[in-house]
């Protein structure tokens, strides 16, 4: 068992679901803890039940186009929520230029539509987790 | 102080003030045991026992995340903050678990005097019923007035986290064939009041029926108190205000005959021997994997000495017996 954490969240407005529950379902095959919370979140949501959750990862699933300012929203709404030691990755219909971007704006690992289910779990889970990391 | 015990009382501090991520991060030091998860439990037990903690349990399908949603509005109608703690099976496969009790619960996601905790069972034995009660304890002194305990009635460990509680719901639903039956072991000792959620679709007389007999034959939580069978529809809002009144007056009654107190001394005392227990099986499993206790099982193998004998051997103070007759120690 892994014993890491990983919210999965859409913000925005998409509602397409479908990907985000695979990967869910893919994640707790390999052990880890998944929060699943919804779509149709705001930044500042997801901030909070990442919070609460004390999450090692946040998995952004956004299909609708806007990721790099949904990214760049949620990523300051952790901040400013005092969760700061979380690794954000983003998953979705991301074209190549836009990777960069995002790497840039603090994403850990970039995901677009079509990456290997396995890879992504293999990526995930080396990330850095509370339970690996020193106690207190 | 320690440096554990300074970042631990740094962190109930903040949680104390309204910081989410602080009470966030003492949970996930509680579910990891530890030293730094029993200094969280020693700062935070002194300042627990002022609030009221609700348990709802029962299969899965019953509205149980939906009816908590309603509860959670109605607290918050009465201005006082509420937390949650929303636990669901991991898979016995791959010990992972999807946590999706929240979803329901999402109108309060923004409210700032609420909190919502998603925690999975773990399955290590012992291990859920350790974690939850501490949790709920730390919610308690952080200063939440009501705590909502949620989990899935289908196992012993789902039944003991129920009694957790002080005030326990059992929600069933009608039409879901043996329903009440299934439930029915050590359902009918924690309860302390029946919910027949989703009371609009055909059945729910006889799942009311059903509880009321069983109910007659004796079996119940507390002499004394009689459990109240209510009906809602969560997913409508019917009934809530019902069932808070009936917590209220399950509440009241324990703290006029003063059995609140007396239950929770008996709970708190109940942990402290699932702990025991816990950890002698640990024990017990370490002791057998020795050298010794190896060659020993193959003399039980062989029929030179039988399980108690064996057994009487291993408990000993020294446990380095070595056999050299059949059925006698050196």
């Amino acid at each position: 068992m892994i014993d890491a954490r990983v919210l999965i969240a859409k913000p925005g407005l998409d509602g397409h679901d479908r990907g985000a529950k695979l990967v869910a379902r893919a994640l707790r095959d390999a052990g880890f803890e998944v929060i699943y919370s919804g779509i149709r979140q705001t930044p500042e949501l997801i901030a909070t039940v990442a919070a609460q959750e004390d999450v090692d990862v946040v998995g952004l699933s956004i299909l609708s186009g806007a990721h790099v300012a949904l990214t760049g929203k949620t990523i300051a709404a952790l901040d400013a929520a005092g969760v700061t030691d979380v690794s954000v990755v983003v998953g979705g219909t991301i074209p190549s230029r836009d990777v960069p971007k995002l790497l840039e704006l603090g994403a850990a690992a970039v995901f677009p539509t079509g990456s290997d289910l396995s890879a992504m779990v293999e990526a995930i889970a080396a990330l850095p987790s509370h339970a690996r990391a020193e106690a207190g | 102080m320690s440096p554990v015990e300074q970042s631990v009382a740094g962190l109930l501090d903040a949680a104390r003030g309204g910081n989410q991520a602080a009470m966030g991060r003492l949970i996930t030091l509680i579910e990891r045991g530890g030293a730094p998860g029993r200094a969280v439990s020693r700062a935070s037990f002194p300042g627990s026992g002022a609030g009221y903690t609700v348990g709802l349990t029962g299969p899965p399908g019953a509205g149980k995340s939906t009816l908590v949603s309603r509860l959670i509005e109605a607290v918050r109608a009465q201005d006082q903050a509420v937390a949650v703690l929303a636990v669901d099976p991991s898979s016995p496969f791959s010990g992972g678990a999807i946590l999706g009790d929240r979803v329901r619960m999402d109108e309060h996601a923004s409210d700032p005097a609420v909190f919502i905790r998603s925690m999975a069972s773990r399955g290590e034995l012992g291990g859920l019923a350790r974690a939850v009660p501490e949790a709920l304890r730390l919610l308690d002194a952080v200063g939440f007035p009501w705590l909502l305990l949620e989990t899935v009635g289908v196992g012993q460990i789902e039944l003991d986290v129920a009694r957790a509680a002080d005030s326990v719901i059992v929600v069933l639903t009608p039409g879901a064939g043996d329903d009440v039956q299934t439930v029915k072991a050590g359902v009918m000792e924690i309860a302390d009041i029946f919910v027949i959620n989703k009371a609009d679709r055909d059945g729910a007389d006889d799942v009311r029926r059903s509880i009321r007999n069983m109910l007659r034959g004796g079996a119940q939580r507390q002499p004394g108190w009689t459990p109240p069978v209510l009906s809602t529809v969560a997913s409508e809002g019917i009934g809530t205000d019902a069932l808070l009144a009936a917590i209220a007056s399950h509440q009241a009654w324990l703290t006029e005959s003063g059995k609140l107190e007396e239950a929770r001394a008996t709970r708190l005392w109940q942990e402290v021997d699932s702990i025991l227990v816990a950890a002698a099986q640990r024990r017990a499993r370490d002791r057998c994997l020795q050298p010794d206790a190896l060659r020993l099982r193959e003399r039980v193998a062989d029929r030179h000495v039988d399980p108690a004998s064996a057994a009487d051997l291993l408990l000993g103070d020294d446990g380095r017996h070595e056999l050299t007759s059949r059925g006698s120690a050196a």
